[in-house]
């Protein structure tokens, strides 16, 4: 059994959402880490906030962002325990940041000795 | 609980900084909230919810004084405050100090300089937490449409400085009745809009009975016409579960199964009624609420009409409008036979108005079938949501059949 990384890129569209809205989203991603606990395949998780997020160029130059560049960011990943990648990208097709066009999640292998 | 809690802490900061930092307490509202999606998703809801919540937006609103010079040069009193009692309580965040910021802010946005569709959308978004997408929704309208109005608001509310406290007493009755009309929209915004998202519109409808509790709560504004208006709503709010009982569409007062009408705010409203039938003067809120209760009766009695009829009276003699002077047609018709009110109904010439053209044709249905027929066609056309078609389809259909 291997670990991955389903990592969420999402648009910033957080700065409209209304507190109704986050309070569903929160109670939807909240079920979908639940259904992969019961599994027992959730190894841990955490939110990135977009709030003062840096970016660091190959300059030294701080920039506010990283917003500027691409549309869909990071915003959240968790890291799922699967035997293959197909069963990894299962678990992200339950994934709520889905929900929005143009949203993304990535599964990644997590390298191990 | 994220609604409730946003247009608090919302309210709160405003009233700690000053009406010009309203878009500054918006923010650090929202990025609180963020913080919650961002923190309680992945590690788990804390014991205190709440208690979490007014923590880190106390804490947000400390970094953002830190940070932003023009923002502690304004505002150094408030400023003084928060230093001042840095070690333990920043902001008072008592459920007491919670409602008076709401009273006062609620004061400030029925400021007379702002529009009243502005007043409702700032109330909306500010003291009522929605968004600007469920607001949009409501008002048939684009996100940018909203953005635009309340932004031009919170910028009046700036230049002006309103104040967020209460209006001096030389002031308060005709400030009082400015939260009242915009409570009132706020009601019908929810009550009558042709929206057909009716979870939304029943929440816009219970906000307004909220913001009317705080004013009832409150010495300085509890009057006979706020309960009279606190009266008015929770009889017409009696009857969300009959309108709701369609598959789809809103059930409308004649099909209504009134074994569904909640008795529970029926009482309410009567007990606000009668708490408002003190002092000596008569608002239109008395009338109407007089009038909707006559209405949760729902068999027809001579005494029911006569009595609305001469309450509509009343009505048109304090303040005249169009809408009240069709329906008063239409008691009219119920009291003195279609003749006299048709008479009436034709001078009003309402003619961009389906209700009208439904009226002039309910009317003529049993005097003269083919003008009855005419009027209910362009009444169909004028007809924008379908269980008003249908209702028109359904008299058509009887004067068919005749």
């Amino acid at each position: 059994m291997d670990e991955y990384a389903l990592i969420m890129r999402h648009e910033d569209g957080l700065k409209i959402a209304s507190p109704e809205q986050i309070q569903i989203w929160m109670q939807q991603t909240m079920d979908w880490i639940a259904g992969i606990k019961a599994k027992e395949k959730y190894v841990s998780g955490t939110g990135l906030l977009f709030a003062d997020a840096k970016v660091v160029k190959s300059n030294k130059m701080i920039t506010n962002g990283p917003f500027g560049d691409i549309k869909e960011t990071i915003g959240g990943l968790i890291v799922v325990k699967a035997e293959s990648v197909e069963e990894a990208a299962e678990f992200a097709k339950g994934c709520p940041v889905l929900q929005g066009e143009g949203n993304t999640v990535e599964v990644r292998k997590i390298a191990t000795h | 609980m994220f609604r409730n809690e946003s247009r608090k802490i919302t309210s709160v900061l405003c009233k700690c900084f000053g009406i010009e930092f309203l878009q500054v307490a918006e923010d650090i509202t929202h990025d609180t909230f963020l913080k919650a999606l961002e923190t309680w998703t992945y590690k788990g809801v804390p014991p205190d919810p709440v208690a979490w919540l007014y923590v880190v937006a106390k804490n947000q609103a400390r970094n953002y004084l830190k940070r932003n010079t023009l923002f502690l040069e304004k505002i150094s009193p408030a400023l003084q405050y928060l230093n001042s009692e840095r070690q333990d309580m920043d902001i008072d965040t008592s459920d007491q100090h919670i409602r008076d910021s709401e009273l006062q802010m609620l004061f400030a946005i029925c400021h007379p300089s702002i529009s009243s569709e502005s007043q409702v959308g700032l109330a909306l978004k500010i003291l009522c937490g929605f968004g600007i997408d469920e607001i949009a929704t409501a008002f048939l309208t684009s996100r940018e449409v909203i953005n635009k109005r309340l932004f031009r608001a919170k910028d009046t509310l700036r230049r002006i400085k309103a104040d967020i406290e209460m209006p001096p007493d030389s002031e308060i009755e005709k400030r009082l009745d400015a939260v009242l009309t915009t409570i009132y929209l706020l009601f019908s915004e929810g009550y009558y809009s042709e929206c057909q998202d009716s979870v939304l519109r029943e929440d816009f409808c219970m906000e307004a009975i909220r913001l009317t509790a705080l004013l009832l709560e409150n010495k300085q504004t509890h009057q006979p016409r706020v309960d009279a208006l606190m009266a008015l709503m929770y009889f017409q709010a009696s009857r969300f579960p009959a309108r709701r009982a369609g598959n789809r569409e809103i059930v409308l007062y004649d099909d209504q199964d009134e074994s569904l009408w909640d008795q529970v705010l029926i009482a309410r409203g009567a007990f606000h009624l009668r708490a408002a039938s003190t002092g000596s003067s008569l608002s239109t809120y008395h009338l109407e609420a007089a009038i909707a209760y006559w209405h949760t009766i729902k068999e027809d009695t001579p005494q029911k009409w006569e009595n609305i009829l001469s309450l509509f009276d009343q009505l048109l003699q304090i303040q005249y409008s169009p809408v009240a002077a069709l329906n008063r047609t239409f008691a009219l018709f119920k009291v003195k036979g279609p003749g006299e009110a048709i008479a009436v109904a034709e001078k009003l010439e309402l003619t961009d108005n389906h209700y009208y053209f439904t009226l002039l044709g309910t009317l003529y249905l049993k005097v003269d079938q083919e003008k009855a027929r005419a009027y209910l066609q362009k009444a169909y056309l004028l007809a924008r949501t379908s269980p008003d078609k249908h209702t028109i389809l359904k008299k058509m259909a009887t004067c068919n059949k005749s």
